[in-house]
């Protein structure tokens, strides 16, 4: 007898799969964070893992209270809401007090996702949402910037502050590259743009850290490169024509692509999926509107930094993207 | 060494470990006689064939049991020589019950072929070799079975310039077209050469995905200094197999959608077929047997078997060495486009490239939400955009279906095999086309 034909199974093909899964692409990404939250560590000490696991702790929770009837540790499992909450963290300065983000991460997981009906329904990034209902809310903490390397162990007062106390004001602030070069005509060097120690969010300083956390991702086809490399190019193309109109007036393009949150939220923000075109050259049509709008804002806007809003923005038309850029059929 | 650089492909598809180490370098062996044949009266594209035997008539192997029934149809012959045990409803593989002949052998006799079919020959008209053509029961080996003479008969008002001989065999596991040009180049390239001439095509492609080198240099040996014959070796991609993506990989030029290849001057036939074509011409040999991959994880010996048409499953799995106690699934075809099977005890068809045996099934994942990833859509071969095509079936939004052009979905399932979030995509595309054809019927 060759085997009981009673025990077969009828499903339809095919009958292979490429063994890719979501949680998988979402532990790529969380995998390659940690290089990121540990070069953060390194400049801005316990801080920045306490701000990690606040926003995470926030994200996760809510994901967790608003998750669908039925689906138990599934809506966890996905890995989704974790990224959420960390991404957030690392794009916070270094003295944000805890509560702040465990806030910040249950906003950007409630308005940011569960509203529009979870993983894969939202229009906006979710740590963006958490982030920017953070800066409406507290416009102050969310740009006052201390500066790297001030001990491992040396807490801010403000971060362990109560939540909604006054807090205190006694941290010594600096500029960021970005706003040093907006307001005070300063440029920095390229080293310390490349290596992280300059002051800025958690994990945007250290550029050589991003560029290969994003090779990486990339070569591994976790997102599509399409995105990453519009922004980058775009931003690249358009600095270097304005610099070499004004050197004066308008920064290079070295110092435009590895200053401010720009390396940081291309790896890891415009890479998004859910939140990006699903069509090739929708792809590229988002990572050029990100570039130039990121030009636009740093260099006529009232902002040092706009990559956020610039993000934003193209998260809400990207439906409309793939509306205009769906692919043109085959022998049509 | 063939380079690299040089392959010609398609554009998107995708790239499954080809599986084939298990059985490609295996010679074709014949499959030995078993007691008793069924053949389904339908097992070809179009209309079942319609018996001329009666239960208790002797037959000699080759001899014609059913004959065309209209223009797409095509005839059955008796796999072997013995007795009509009756026309009965017995198990097709397409899972339901379906009218055959059922022939149980002679054990007695020489099992020598011994047709009553007339030959075609080259001084023929091309309407007098097509009509011979559909009397031997030459269907498409490629899979989808379409009678043979349809595609030989040029219709009113078209010519076909080109004859491409399909030799990308892209679907993981299958071999059979592999071996059949590794053993069989001679009457790869003469069946090519009769297709050419009987369509009056000025030139002939073969075309051959690059994990064959040994078929390419064979039939390229054969070729020799011939002109009008080129052998196109491919970069190796599923579904390259599929007519239209041939056509693009081949002469970069994509069939209209709904359209034929005829309509831009050129037809595809496998390899299979060809050989077949080559059979009938030179040995007046019907259609009655055909080189089937047998294969799997689950199969302990897998082979290529030339396996007389109508030989039960069971026989041909139990010929290498029985499946394994933990299967799973049994399919028909390829992995990729296959039909999976309840019970063993169904024919092995004109249309059956492979049969394989899986220990394990990933249709079953649990689905996730779509992360809109675009994978799908670099996947498809037909630019389709299948994450949108799932959800407007999901809606049953007719008028979205329609306008997202599901039909041009041939079912390759390469969205489906990339998918992060194991959403049934093919499956909703196959429901979804459906959806579209039943409104078209009712408006």
């Amino acid at each position: 007898m060759t085997g009981s034909p009673a025990k077969l199974e009828i499903t339809t093909a095919p009958f292979l799969h490429r063994g890719l899964s979501t949680s998988r692409l979402m532990g790529e990404v969380l995998l390659s964070l940690i290089p990121v939250i540990l070069t953060a560590a390194y400049y801005f000490g316990v801080t920045a893992l306490l701000l990690v696991l606040a926003s995470s702790a926030g994200a996760v929770l809510t994901e967790w209270t608003f998750r669908g009837t039925g689906r138990g540790l599934a809506t966890l499992m996905d890995g989704s809401a974790l990224l959420t909450g960390s991404l957030l963290a690392l794009t916070l300065p270094p003295a944000t007090p805890l509560w702040m983000a465990f806030v910040g991460g249950v906003f950007g997981v409630a308005l940011g996702k569960t509203i529009w009906g979870g993983l894969g329904q939202n229009l906006f990034n979710p740590a963006l949402v958490g982030r920017a209902f953070l800066q409406a809310a507290f416009p102050t903490v969310i740009t006052t910037w201390t500066a790297p390397r001030g001990g491992f162990f040396a807490l801010a007062p403000s971060t362990l502050a109560w939540p909604l106390a006054r807090s205190s004001t006694d941290v010594v602030t600096v500029a960021t590259p970005l706003g040093l070069a907006k307001f005070e005509s300063q440029t920095t060097d390229l080293a310390p743009l490349l290596l992280g120690n300059v002051a800025g969010s958690l994990g945007e300083t250290a550029g050589l850290v991003l560029l290969v956390c994003g090779l990486w991702l990339g070569l591994r086809r976790v997102f599509d490169w399409r995105l990453p490399v519009a922004t980058l190019l775009t931003v690249a193309l358009a600095s270097a024509a304005l610099h070499a109109l004004d050197p004066a007036r308008y920064p290079g393009a070295t110092f435009m692509l590895l200053s401010g949150g720009l390396l940081f939220a291309t790896v890891f923000m415009v890479t998004d999926p859910v939140t990006t075109p699903i069509t090739l050259r929708g792809a590229w049509l988002f990572g050029i509107g990100v570039g130039l709008l990121v030009i636009l804002i740093r260099l006529w806007g009232g902002l040092p930094e706009g990559v956020m809003y610039a993000i934003l923005l193209m998260n809400a038309v990207t439906p409309l993207i793939n509306r205009v850029t769906q692919p043109r059929r085959f022998g049509g | 060494m063939i380079s690299l650089a040089r392959a010609s492909s398609f554009r998107h598809g995708i790239h499954p470990k080809d599986q084939k180490d298990a059985t490609s370098r295996l010679p074709i062996e014949r499959m030995p006689f078993v007691g008793e044949y069924v053949l389904p009266l339908s097992q070809h594209a179009g209309k079942p064939a319609r018996p001329v035997v009666a239960a208790g008539d002797r037959v000699r192997r080759g001899q014609l049991v059913a004959e065309p029934d209209g223009f797409i149809s095509s005839a059955l012959h008796a796999p072997v020589t013995g007795t009509v045990q009756g026309i009965e409803l017995r198990p097709h593989p397409n899972g339901q019950r379906m009218p055959a002949i059922v022939i149980s052998i002679d054990p007695f006799s020489s099992q020598r072929v011994e047709s009553d079919i007339v030959r075609p020959n080259e001084s023929m008209s091309p309407g007098e070799v097509a009509a011979l053509v559909q009397r031997a029961g030459l269907v498409g080996l490629g899979g989808a079975a379409f009678p043979s003479h349809v595609k030989l008969m040029v219709p009113e008002g078209k010519r076909v310039r080109f004859v491409i001989l399909n030799g990308c065999e892209c679907e993981p596991y299958l071999t059979c077209d592999h071996r059949t040009m590794v053993e069989r180049p001679r009457e790869v390239v003469r069946g090519l050469r009769l297709i050419m001439k009987q369509v009056g095509a000025e030139r002939g492609y073969v075309g051959i995905e690059m994990n064959k080198p040994d078929a390419i240099a064979a039939l390229r040996e054969e070729i020799a200094a011939d002109g009008d014959i080129e052998v196109i070796p491919l970069e190796v991609k599923y579904p390259q197999g599929a007519e239209k993506m041939l056509i693009d990989a081949v002469f970069h030029r994509e069939v209209p959608s709904g359209k034929l290849p005829i309509d831009i001057e050129i037809l595809v036939q496998n390899v299979g077929t060809a050989t077949a074509l080559a059979d009938l011409f030179d040995e007046g040999r019907p259609l009655i047997e055909r080189v089937v991959t047998v294969a799997g994880p689950g199969v302990r010996r897998p082979a290529n078997l030339l396996v007389p048409v109508g030989t039960p499953l069971e026989a041909v799995l139990e010929r290498c060495g029985g499946l394994l106690p933990d299967i799973h699934e049994v399919i028909l075809g390829g992995p990729m486009m296959g039909f999976a099977q309840k019970r063993l005890d169904v024919p092995t068809l004109k249309g059956i490239t492979g049969i394989l045996a899986f220990t394990s099934h990933v249709s079953l994942i649990e689905e996730q939400p779509c992360i809109r990833c675009g994978r799908c859509l670099e996947a498809c071969p037909v630019f389709l955009n299948p994450s949108r095509l799932a959800v407007l079936t999901r809606n049953e939004d007719v008028t979205g279906l329609g306008a997202y052009n599901v039909l041009d979905c041939f079912e390759c399932a390469s969205c489906s095999y990339v998918c992060p979030s194991h959403i049934p995509l093919v499956q909703l595309m196959r429901v979804g086309k459906a959806i579209v054809r039943k409104k078209a019927v009712s408006a």
